[in-house]
């Protein structure tokens, strides 16, 4: 196996859901760009700019959802936080963009962002130097979430905080970082978070060419994500993860240092949220405090929960479709979003434990599959009759 | 019948004697008011002099027009006579019998000079010292403080004298200090008035002393004797000190009120949450319920009994007890029993539920927030010399969340229900052998915890927005408590709503509200690596679950 290369044996060994992914991703690459681009306006297949910026944006929600999928999914750990490490990437290349503006901004000031001036701040604080640096914006847009992780998984795994504990205390993190960014004199811009963007490495932000750079770099950090995920949890660190996930005390006791490997891929998937959220912020143009609000990162987790936790191409295929539903609903009935998003709280947690992937897939697994769907619909209404 | 004539007699002669003394002084107060009228300000200053003296009630309100520039001069005879603004209209009258007057040909204003107004308010306020109305008192003295005019001190001692009531001597002792303060020249003196204003310290008493500590553009002090200055100095200091104390103690029951809210709202949750161990996501929107429904009670009743509106919140707590509790036995056999021991989904699903109840509230009661009206008995605040405020409305929040918290105590350590409930929480398989109806004692359970998030929503209904993100505002906050005192644990929950609650607000002052509530959540995750299962763990076999 090892002899035919790093890559080629994970892809050979993808499921049929993740090779249609990748194939997807590279499609659409492809195709997206060339039809925004190259096609005239007037055609019937041209792309229109919106629909590129809207469908990045769906990419890294994927590349978001993939993250949680691989804690979630093969480890257990369900983070209703990971909106936090989304957001913190977000802000990272938020800087970088506040940086490059430049004297462009209203109040003229060459280094100072709006905001800061607008408080009567002198000079820029410590903390932002450096982010007129791209490699410096990209390695804190890897390190600002991952060390966020790294500490707080590292007390809470080594205490063995776990199951829905966890899940609460991940929950009180981002919602404290919430609070903190609200405040003005955090030196993040407060309220109105950071927007107003120029360019990004020289292009402009506004313009087509950008959006579908933008859009191809999108696409390749999910395929590179997924298959990251796929290599971690395919590898035998995978499988000690899943032996955790189904038995933490026996892998414990086999001998496992169960709060490393959890450490380990925490830290990877609060890396590729971080990725996520870069990504996302120059597609949308503004990062602000609400991307931190527990709501934002409970959702993520329904995305994974419908597409399929523990399939990975099943989280982003689930990421997709709940926010293409989401751009469609409040944008026709936005009073029935929330009732919908609702619902399918219930009813995938209810109906649908593996999510549209397990109803898809042809595992003998006895609850998995349509006739899966059965049992339990007939099993809901039994014990109803009870 | 000797004696009761001689009574009757003496009774008529008083009378009769009185009378002529009262036909008497109506023709000195006349001709005094008459004098008001005169054109020079020094013989008006001595005409209003004359009048106070007089002592009579109607004085007052002379003098009062005269400030308010409402006095009028009839050219033709030199009455004296009252305007007053009735429908719009100038109307005048007699200031003594209060009869309209009809001829008001050439009136003319009687004129007053600052040095005149400034006499006339201290002296309004020296009159209004014998007022009947004990508030009337009581302002009399703080604008004879504010004027500290000189000549006031005599009717000032006069009504202390005479003063019945203790709060309002204390405000006259106030006064009188102020003015022996400031107007007398031996230093001794100064000093006891520094003392008898330093039991009354409030801002405006700091402002005066503090005055005394200043050095003029001269560069001399306002106040010439050191000693006098040391005193003052003194007894600012001494001041600061209680200050302090009196703000730690309000510090104190603003955290004990913060955490009875804390404990309100997460009462519920220590039940479906500690002792069934669901996690139910979708409490907030219980408390959200529960306020709502205090708001359709009160409309109820503003509409059709509004005499009923002080009892309201009685009417309240138990519909809101009911719409939430079964609310929440709906949830539980709709839902949550197809996902008991399967904490996560259970997590996602009620949390499903909490947007979709979130949006129906949005969509019935539309998103803004809704007024829910305090009855009469919980509004004002009991306010001490110390600056210390005690609002009713938190006071009662404090006792009721304590009075609920017994309650359920009550409900389960000594009634059939909650053996039963004890008893499938500890062994479901058990139990259910020994014949409980483990479904439905889960269902009452879930009702019973819900139904407490919905009483628990009365109490917000009172100090907070009713909208529909009431209870996200405090799901996360109520999860916190119950983890940091201990699942399982009604006492634990107690500790841990107070304690946090007190933290909270001692952290305010110092780090700000935001900052403060950030480093309480920074703590609580600290403490929850320190002691994963709470304050007061459950120990033992039960742990194992």
């Amino acid at each position: 196996m090892m002899r035919r290369g790093f890559v080629l044996p994970y892809l050979t060994g993808t499921p049929l859901g993740g090779r249609i992914l990748i194939g997807v991703l590279v499609l659409l690459a492809v195709l997206v760009p060339a039809l925004n681009l190259a096609v005239s306006p007037d055609s019937m297949l041209h792309v229109p700019t919106y629909v590129v910026a809207l469908a990045g944006k769906y990419l890294c929600f994927a590349l978001l959802a993939i993250s949680v999928d691989l804690i979630w999914g093969y480890c257990g750990i369900l983070s209703l936080g990971h909106g936090a490490f989304f957001s913190l990437g977000g802000y990272a290349m938020g800087m970088y963009l506040m940086r490059q503006i430049g004297d462009r901004s209203v109040y003229k000031d060459p280094v100072l962002p709006d905001f800061m001036v607008f408080l009567n701040w002198k000079e820029l604080p410590w903390y932002w130097s450096g982010f007129d640096v791209f490699p410096f914006a990209m390695l804190m847009v890897l390190l600002a979430p991952g060390l966020l992780a790294l500490v707080f998984g590292f007390f809470a795994f080594r205490s063995r905080v776990t199951g829905v504990y966890l899940s609460i205390i991940t929950q009180a993190m981002t919602f404290a970082l919430m609070l903190a960014f609200f405040r003005n004199d955090m030196g993040f811009g407060g309220n109105n978070g950071l927007t107003d963007f120029k360019d990004l490495l020289g292009f402009n932000l506004q313009s087509d060419a950008t959006r579908a750079g933008l859009f191809i770099a999108s696409a390749l950090a999910l395929a590179a994500g997924y298959l990251l995920s796929l290599f971690i949890v395919k590898s035998k660190l995978g499988r000690v993860l899943v032996a955790i996930r189904d038995a933490e005390s026996r892998a414990r006791f086999l001998g496992y240092r169960v709060e490393y490997y959890k450490l380990f891929v925490f830290t990877v998937s609060a890396m590729m949220a971080g990725v996520a959220g870069a990504l996302y912020v120059p597609q949308v143009g503004i990062i602000n405090p609400s991307e931190f609000s527990p709501a934002n990162s409970i959702e993520i987790v329904v995305w994974v929960a419908l597409g399929g936790r523990g399939t990975l191409h099943g989280a982003a295929l689930g990421a997709v479709l709940v926010n293409f539903a989401k751009s469609y609903l409040t944008g026709a009935a936005p009073e029935y979003w929330l009732y919908f998003l609702g619902a399918l709280f219930i009813l995938v947690t209810i109906f649908l434990p593996k999510g549209i992937a397990g109803l898809i897939s042809r595992a003998p697994d006895s609850r998995i599959g349509i006739t899966g769907i059965g049992r339990r619909l007939s099993q809901f209404f039994a014990r109803r009759a009870l | 019948m000797c004696a009761v004539l001689r009574i009757i007699v003496c009774v008529f002669a008083a009378a009769l004697a009185s009378s002529a003394a009262a036909q008497n002084d109506e023709t000195t107060l006349a001709k005094l008011i008459r004098d008001l009228g005169q054109k020079s300000f020094a013989k008006k200053s001595e005409a209003i002099d004359a009048l106070v003296s007089t002592g009579d009630r109607r004085v007052v309100t002379v003098l009062e027009a005269m400030l308010a520039r409402n006095l009028f001069r009839r050219k033709a005879d030199g009455a004296i006579l009252l305007k007053f603004d009735k429908d719009g209209k100038a109307v005048f009258q007699d200031p003594l019998n209060q009869a309209a007057v009809a001829d008001t040909k050439k009136l003319k204003k009687v004129r007053i000079n600052n040095k005149l107004r400034k006499k006339l308010r201290g002296v309004i306020g020296s009159l209004s010292l014998q007022d009947k109305d004990p508030a009337k008192r009581v302002s009399a003295a703080d604008a004879v403080f504010k004027s500290r005019v000189k000549g006031m001190s005599g009717p000032l001692q006069a009504a202390l004298d005479t003063e019945p009531d203790d709060a309002v001597r204390d405000r006259m002792r106030r006064a009188l200090g102020a003015i022996q303060l400031v107007h007398s020249s031996n230093p001794d003196s100064r000093i006891a008035a520094i003392n008898t204003l330093g039991d009354f310290i409030d801002p405006d008493v700091r402002s005066l002393l503090n005055s005394l500590l200043v050095k003029k553009s001269d560069g001399v002090f306002a106040e010439p004797a050191k000693r006098v200055r040391d005193a003052a100095a003194e007894v600012l200091h001494a001041a600061e000190r209680s200050a302090a104390f009196w703000d730690a103690v309000q510090n104190l029951f603003q955290g004990i009120s913060l955490g009875s809210v804390l404990l309100l709202a997460a009462i519920g949750l220590a039940i479906t949450f500690g002792v069934m161990g669901v996690i139910n996501m979708a409490h907030g929107e219980m408390v959200m319920l529960g306020a709502y429904t205090t708001f359709v009670v009160q409309e109820i009743i503003r509409t059709h009994a509004p005499y009923l509106f002080d009892v309201s919140l009685f009417i309240a707590i138990p519909s809101a007890f009911l719409v939430a509790g079964l609310v929440g036995v709906a949830i539980e056999r709709s839902v949550i029993q197809f996902l008991y021991g399967r904490a996560l989904e259970t997590l996602l699903a009620t949390w499903g539920i909490s947007l979709v109840l979130q949006q129906f509230v949005r969509s019935v009661f539309g998103p803004t927030n809704r007024e829910v009206g305090t009855p009469s008995w919980m509004q004002g605040a009991i306010q001490t010399a110390e600056g210390l405020t005690l609002t009713y409305n938190r006071i009662a929040i404090i006792i009721f969340s304590l009075v609920v918290l017994g309650v359920l105590l009550l409900v389960l350590r000594k009634t059939w229900f909650g053996l039963q409930m004890r008893a499938v929480t500890q062994n479901r398989s058990m139990s259910s052998a020994m014949g409980i109806r483990t479904g439905w004692v889960d269902a009452m359970t879930f009702g019973l915890g819900s139904g407490i998030a919905g009483i628990a929503g009365v109490a917000l209904s009172q100090i907070d927005n009713v909208s529909p993100n009431l209870g996200q505002t405090y799901i996360i906050d109520s999860f916190l408590v119950v983890v940091f005192g201990g699942v399982g644990n009604l006492l634990g929950t107690l500790v841990g709503a107070l304690s946090l609650g007190v933290f909270n607000k001692f952290l305010e002052p110092y780090a700000g509200a935001v900052l403060a509530k950030i480093l309480v959540l920074v703590v609580v995750i600290l403490f929850i690596q320190r002691r994963p299962r709470g304050l007061f763990a459950l120990k033992g076999r039960a742990v194992e679950n």
